[in-house]
C-alpha cells in the first residue's frame, strides 16, 4: 500500500512539474492596429500595441484594453458582448471576427504573434473600426425583409405553421445584421450593385415563409442580371464568415433553386448556364465545354469570347471543331445510357 | 509504406478536354511515387455548382452515381479538381447525414443497378500526396529541385471553404491560412511566394454572366502575386487555372496592366521536380507561356 501511496505522490509531483514548465498564463502579442478619423487623416495608419493575452480573453477585451490601457481615442462599435447585436464586427488578419464571440489565444494560434486589427470594409472606415454600414442596409431593405401579407385586424384563427414550414427558414431568421459576410464577399468589392450575402439570405427567409406573399416578386428582384443571384461568384467566404453559422450561400443556392421549381426563372445567359450542363452531359456524360458557351452567351454574344477561343485553339486546348455536333472530339464516359437515363426519371426542374 | 497506395480518380471534364496536361501529369506523378490510378471512366460531369442551382435533387443524384463506382472498387475517390471536390463532398455530406435523401436517391439509382453506400472517402489529389504518400516521402524523390523558382500558391476556394465540409479530407485546413501548398513547394526546394490573395476567388464561376468581377478577381490575384515577386504561379483547381492563364490577356485591359504570370497546375509542379517528362508535364498546352519552366528545371 505505501509503494502505491509513493507512486501516487510522484505522479502527481510529475503531473504538476510538466504543468508549471508547459503553464503558460499569457502570451505576448502586438496588435498592428487600424487607425483612421475621416474627419482628421488623409490616409489611414497602423498603431502597434503589446500586451500580454491571457486564455480567456476575447477580441472584444484586446480592444477594450487598447482603448482602455493605450488610447482612449480608439473607436470601436460594441454593445451585447454576447454575440447578439452584432455591433462588433471586425477583421483580424483578414478573417470576419465577432471580436466578444471570439477567443484571441485562438486566432494567436493560427496567425502567430502580431494579429492584425482592422474594421470589416477598411474603405468604408469612419474612425478606426467603425464603419459607414448605409450599403449594407440599403441592400437589405430592397429585399423586403418582412412578411408581406393582408393582415386581418380581427382574425378568427391563429396562422398557423407547421414545423417542417418553420424550420425552411429558422437558421436563416438568426442573422445578426453584424455585417461580417456582406464585408468578406469578393464580389461585393468589385460590384457596388450586387445585393450580397446578408440580403439575399433575408431575401430567402421571407420568401419561403408561409405566411409571406410576396415571394414572386422578391425572387425577381435577386434574381436581376448585375445585382442578384446570379453574381454570386461561389467562393462560400460568406459561410466562412458567418458568426451565427447560418451559411449564407446555401440560402443563395436556394433561391437560385427558387426561381426553376416556382418557374419564374427567365431564360438568360445565367439561367441557360446552369442548364446547359445537362445539353453535354445527355451527349457524353462531360460538360461541352464549347458549347455550354454558345449555348448560355447565344451566337451573338459568342464574339466577346472570340479571342479567348483563339488562344486556346492555339494551344491544343480547343480543337476546331469543338463544339460543333456530330464531330466534336469529346470523349464519352462508360455507362452513358445510365446517366441520360438518371436526367430523364431524376430531372425535376425545367427552363 | 508497406502498401502500395491505390485510389480511385475522378478526372471531371476539363482534364478529360480543355487541360489534358493536368490528367497527363497526375499520372506521371502517380506513375513517379508508385501510387496505383484506377481511373473512373464512367464518372459524369459534377454539375460543377452550376447544375446544382438548376435542378439539386439531380445533381445529387448524378454524383452519387461517380461515388458508387469508386465504392464498387472499395477505393478512395481521389479528384484533381476543388469543385469536382466541393460538389461530390456535398453530396456524400448530404446523404450521409440525411437517410431519408439518401433513400430517394437511391431509388432513383436502383433503376441503373446502383447503390450508394456511403463506404469510400473523396479526397482531392494534393492531400492524399500530403497527407497519405507523406510530404517527406515526396522530398525525397525530387530529382530537380525547383530552387531556382519563386511559386505563388494559389489555393482555389472549393478545396478549402466552407471549412466544414471539407475537414475531413483536407487535414483540417484552415481557410483563412492554408499551408498544404506552400509546405508542397517547400518539399520541392522552390520558394513559397507569400501574398494576400492566396486563398482568395479567381472568379472563374461567374465568367459568362458577371465578367467584369471574374476579370478583376483574377486579375488582383495575379497581380498581387507577381508583386510579391512570382514567377510562376500554382493552383490544384484547373477552373482557377483556366481563368488565370486562358484570360491574362482580357485581365491585362481590364486592369490596365499587362499581366504575364504561367499558372501551372499542382501535379504539374510535382512532375517538374520529380523530373517526369515534357509531354507528361504538357506545358504546350499552356495560354500564357510556361515551357520555359521546364527547360530551366532541368
Amino acid at each position: 500500500m505505501s509503494t502505491q501511496t509513493e507512486e501516487t505522490v510522484d505522479d502527481y509531483k510529475a503531473f504538476n512539474t510538466d504543468e508549471v514548465d508547459t503553464f503558460q498564463p499569457t502570451r505576448k502579442v502586438t496588435l498592428k492596429t487600424f487607425r483612421f478619423n475621416a474627419e482628421t487623416d488623409y490616409l489611414p495608419y497602423y498603431k502597434h500595441y503589446e500586451m500580454e493575452v491571457g486564455k480567456d480573453e476575447l477580441i472584444l477585451d484586446l480592444l477594450n484594453r487598447i482603448k482602455w490601457e493605450h488610447d482612449g481615442s480608439f473607436s470601436y462599435r460594441r454593445s451585447c458582448r454576447h454575440g447578439i447585436c452584432g455591433a462588433c464586427a471586425i477583421k483580424v488578419n483578414g478573417k470576419a471576427t465577432l471580436a466578444c464571440k471570439q477567443n484571441a489565444l485562438e486566432l494567436i494560434d493560427l496567425f502567430g504573434e502580431e494579429l492584425v486589427i482592422e474594421p470589416s470594409s477598411k474603405k468604408r472606415a469612419i474612425k478606426d473600426m467603425i464603419i459607414d454600414k448605409a450599403d449594407f442596409w440599403a441592400k437589405h431593405a430592397a429585399v423586403k425583409p418582412y412578411v408581406v401579407a393582408d393582415v386581418v385586424a380581427r382574425p378568427e384563427h391563429e396562422t398557423k405553421q407547421s414545423i417542417a414550414e418553420f424550420n425552411n427558414f429558422l437558421d436563416s431568421d438568426l442573422c445578426i445584421q453584424c455585417g461580417a459576410c456582406h464585408y468578406s464577399c469578393p464580389a461585393l468589392e468589385v460590384n457596388d450593385a450586387f445585393l450580397g450575402p446578408a440580403a439575399l439570405n433575408a431575401a430567402y427567409r421571407f420568401t419561403v415563409d408561409t405566411r409571406d406573399e410576396a415571394g414572386d416578386e422578391r425572387l425577381a428582384i435577386t434574381a436581376q442580371m448585375g445585382s442578384g443571384v446570379w453574381d454570386c461568384v461561389k467562393c462560400f467566404e460568406c459561410a466562412e464568415a458567418c458568426p451565427k453559422d447560418i451559411n449564407p450561400i446555401e440560402k443563395i443556392g436556394k433561391l437560385h433553386n427558387l426561381q426553376f421549381v416556382r418557374g419564374v426563372a427567365e431564360s438568360n445567359v445565367a439561367t441557360r448556364h446552369a442548364e446547359g450542363f445537362l445539353r453535354g452531359m445527355k451527349k457524353t456524360g462531360y460538360l461541352d465545354e464549347a458549347d455550354i458557351v454558345t449555348y448560355s452567351e447565344g451566337y451573338l454574344g459568342m464574339y466577346k469570347h472570340l479571342g479567348t477561343a483563339m488562344r486556346m485553339m492555339k494551344v491544343g486546348k480547343i480543337h476546331w471543331h469543338s463544339g460543333i455536333p456530330f464531330i466534336n472530339s469529346i470523349p464519352k464516359i462508360k455507362n452513358l445510357d445510365e446517366v441520360q437515363k438518371l436526367i430523364e426519371i431524376a430531372q425535376t426542374h425545367k427552363l | 509504406m508497406s502498401e502500395q497506395l491505390h485510389y480511385a480518380l475522378f478526372t471531371g471534364c476539363t482534364a478529360k478536354q480543355s487541360t489534358p496536361e493536368l490528367l497527363s501529369s497526375t499520372l506521371a506523378v502517380a506513375d513517379k511515387l508508385g501510387i496505383k490510378i484506377t481511373i473512373l471512366e464512367e464518372a459524369s460531369c459534377c454539375g460543377a455548382s452550376h447544375l446544382q442551382d438548376f435542378d439539386e435533387f439531380l445533381a445529387h443524384v448524378l454524383n452519387a452515381r461517380n461515388i458508387c463506382y469508386a465504392e464498387k472498387l472499395g477505393l478512395t475517390m481521389i479528384t484533381i479538381c476543388n469543385t469536382c471536390q466541393l460538389n461530390s463532398a456535398m453530396t456524400k455530406h448530404a446523404l450521409d447525414k440525411d437517410p431519408e435523401l439518401k433513400a430517394r436517391v437511391n431509388e432513383k439509382l436502383a433503376e441503373v443497378g446502383l447503390e450508394y453506400k456511403g463506404t469510400s472517402e473523396i479526397k482531392h489529389f494534393l492531400y492524399t500526396l500530403i497527407d497519405e504518400y507523406g510530404i517527406d516521402n515526396i522530398k525525397d524523390k525530387v530529382e530537380v529541385p525547383l530552387s531556382h523558382l519563386n511559386i505563388a500558391p494559389f489555393y482555389g476556394c472549393h478545396n478549402i471553404r466552407p471549412s466544414e465540409l471539407h475537414e475531413d479530407a483536407n487535414g483540417g485546413e484552415n481557410p483563412y491560412n492554408p499551408t498544404s501548398l506552400d509546405r508542397l513547394i517547400v518539399a520541392l526546394e522552390g520558394n513559397p511566394v507569400n501574398y494576400e490573395s492566396k486563398n482568395k476567388c479567381c472568379g472563374f464561376h461567374v465568367e459568362l454572366q458577371a465578367n467584369h468581377t471574374s476579370e478583376v478577381l483574377a486579375g488582383n490575384a495575379l497581380l498581387d502575386a507577381v508583386d510579391n515577386g512570382a514567377e510562376m504561379m500554382v493552383t490544384p483547381c484547373p477552373l482557377c487555372h483556366l481563368k488565370m492563364d486562358t484570360y491574362q490577356d482580357s485581365i491585362g485591359e481590364v486592369m490596365g496592366r499587362d499581366v504575364e504570370l504561367p499558372v501551372l497546375h499542382m501535379p504539374q509542379m510535382v512532375a517538374l521536380a520529380l523530373g517526369c517528362s515534357e509531354k507528361e508535364i504538357g506545358l504546350n498546352f499552356h495560354v500564357q507561356k510556361a515551357k520555359h519552366l521546364y527547360t530551366e528545371a532541368s
